[in-house]
């Protein structure tokens, strides 16, 4: 009972969804079955959204339930389905297959780790409670501000050079929506022009 | 709660609170989709028979059949739990529990009442979105699983419906969100306090039209009738359950029933005050406490809060309620329509309807400033921010919030997280 008493719970969250994570990331990438391996997919991106959510990030969370579980693998498994059909479902990988992905995968392993180990404050254990309540705010405004160029965090920072460089993202944003919004128009033209090809090869 | 209850405990330790208070709230969720399923299946049965002109079930259970959907549920269990040979055994099985814990997930960030919420999310709208949308992932592996032809287009047909129709509900959650400024749902229901004036349903013609918009994308998009196209099981016999049987195929129909009355406490919340009802009850109740029996005016008075968030509870359950009901009257009414019949009524009427109601909410009071009768109380309350004047004293917070040309500081931490741990 003492030793349940001592556990961080936080700590204990953090490590149960991170290790279900890694375990289902693994599943994917050892399943030759397309059909489980995107099913793992999903479940590893949810135990994810579930690290964000347990960081305070909700609006994050919310966003990668969204996007990548509710969009991305939806379509992911969309895709698998329709094309998938008696022994195209059992995926083989080649040798070079596997020398590609070890490269790839590896140095991002290796930027990510030395990343983390530049930060100071990771390397130590100690948490001062102004890090914890600066990272507490919860909320999502000051995001949602910044995008139409609104920066919250002004008023915060004390040099005045700095302060005049701290501009929001409003063009970055508009740019990245148009960019969208044509690539969607693009998709819609593409399929309805085939469509129309095909209607009036039948005539 | 938890600290509550670790102040009943004498010893020191966090854990009792917070396991306990874990187990109340998963025990009180569970509750919607399981005992919800019993009534409103047995409403659905004795309502159709009503519309059909029948009586509906009468025998088990006295003269109203209340307890058909338990003699249901045990011939379910009792039934012989069958996987087809050229099924994937384990997607197969993992399917329903997938399509149950997407609905039951969501009814943690759903409130109840003032407060009452097992999960208080900044961003509560928002998640229900993303995690009802997941839902469509157990009837697609069911489908997938279940190793028939049958199936899968029965899935295809839902995920390509369930797909579509996000995005039009999309554009209708966001009406609310916009005009609360928040996307916190207790938030948004607390906004539409008083009479029934300050419903959102009635804050301009618009909303009042995107109400429509989203109770249409919200039944196609737990795929009830006339959009139940996945299933229609009188012309295409079940789709994508073809192969279950048993209980797997009852936490199916839990999760559609959990979903059912989800969509209908979000509508009840976005747009019909939530736990506030027509009339002010709940500050009726606040009042005479403080009036009558002596509390003070900011005191606390916790046995009247308690029975102003049980009537507010009980407002919401029966508001949802009369969703479910709307929705199982249609069901009953209207003609299935056609595949490429329920995409064209997302496409090319629900998703241009929405985006057209959205511009015009957002003209009515900022472009146009015309009246609502809404109470004027938004554009006060934005979450976690508010404007602050230059002139005031850092700390002072300008009561109406209307200086026009002010610097934007970040004010953390004046929510409330009752609830939340």
């Amino acid at each position: 009972m003492l030793l349940i008493a001592a556990i961080n719970w936080h700590s204990f969250f953090f490590l149960l969804f991170a290790l279900v994570t890694c375990g289902f990331a693994l599943g994917v990438l050892f399943s030759s079955n397309i059909v489980r391996m995107a099913f793992y997919l999903t479940i590893a991106l949810g135990t994810t959204s579930g690290l964000f959510i347990l960081a305070g990030a909700h609006f994050v969370g919310a966003m990668q339930l969204m996007i990548y579980v509710g969009g991305t693998l939806v379509l992911l498994i969309f895709g698998v389905m329709l094309t998938a059909h008696e022994g195209a479902v059992l995926m083989k990988t080649r040798a070079g297959d596997w020398v590609v992905a070890v490269i790839a995968g590896g140095s991002l392993l290796a930027l990510l780790i030395s990343a983390a180990v530049s930060i100071p404050t990771w390397r130590s254990n100690e948490v001062t409670p102004a890090d914890l309540t600066a990272d507490d705010s919860h909320s999502t405004s000051s995001v949602g501000l910044a995008l139409i160029g609104v920066r919250t965090d002004i008023a915060t920072e004390k040099d005045a050079t700095l302060r005049r460089g701290l501009s929001g993202y409003l063009l970055a944003f508009e740019i990245v929506s148009v960019h969208l919004l044509v690539v969607l128009v693009g998709a819609a033209y593409l399929a309805r022009a085939k469509q129309r090809l095909a209607t009036t090869g039948d005539v | 709660m938890s600290e509550w209850i670790n102040n009943l405990i004498p010893i020191a330790w966090e854990w009792p609170g917070f396991l306990l208070t874990a187990i109340i709230k998963a025990a009180l969720l569970i509750h919607i989709p399981a005992v919800g399923a019993l009534i409103f299946i047995w409403m659905e049965r004795k309502i159709s028979g009503r519309i059909q002109d029948r009586l509906g079930p009468t025998r088990v259970g006295g003269r109203f059949g209340w307890l058909q959907t338990l003699a249901d549920g045990l011939k379910l269990v009792t039934k012989e739990d069958i996987t087809p040979g050229k099924a994937d055994v384990m997607l197969f099985r993992m399917a329903p529990y997938l399509s149950f814990a997407a609905s039951f997930a969501c009814l943690m960030a759903l409130p109840v009442a003032a407060g009452w919420v097992a999960v208080r999310l900044n961003v509560a709208a928002f998640f229900l979105l993303a995690v009802l949308g997941l839902e469509v992932f157990g009837v697609i592996l069911a489908g997938w699983a279940s190793g028939s032809k049958w199936s899968l287009f029965g899935a295809m047909r839902e995920a390509a419906q369930v797909v579509s129709y996000e995005v039009p509900i999309g554009l209708c959650v966001i009406v609310p969100v916009m005009i609360c400024g928040t996307m916190d749902l207790v938030t948004i229901g607390d906004m539409q306090a008083g009479w029934f004036n300050n419903w959102l349903v009635l804050h301009d013609p618009f909303t009042f039209g995107i109400f429509w918009v989203y109770f249409t994308c919200a039944t196609a998009s737990v795929n009830r009738a006339p959009f139940d196209l996945a299933e229609a099981e009188s012309e295409l016999v079940a789709g994508f359950h073809t192969e279950y049987s048993g209980l797997r195929w009852s936490i199916f129909f839990m999760a559609e029933y959990g979903s059912m009355f989800i969509v209908s406490a979000l509508a009840a919340i976005l747009f019909f005050g939530g736990w506030h009802g027509p009339v002010p009850v709940t500050a009726i109740i606040h009042n005479m406490a403080i009036h009558s029996m002596g509390f003070e005016i900011g005191g606390t008075a916790p046995f009247w809060h308690f029975l102003a968030n049980l009537l507010g509870c009980a407002n919401l359950i029966f508001k949802a309620t009369i969703g479910v009901t709307v929705m199982i009257w249609v069901r009953w009414t209207l003609p299935r329509l056609r595949i490429d019949q329920v995409i064209t009524t997302c496409w090319k009427y629900c998703v241009p309807l929405s985006a057209f109601m959205f511009v015009g909410v957002l003209c009515w009071q900022t472009w146009w400033g015309l009246p609502s009768p809404n109470r004027e109380i938004r554009g006060k309350i934005r979450e976690g921010w508010v404007q602050q004047d230059e002139s005031v004293p850092s700390g002072e917070v300008r009561a109406d919030g209307s200086a026009a040309e002010t610097q934007i500081t970040y004010q953390a931490g004046t929510r409330n997280y009752e609830g939340s741990n």
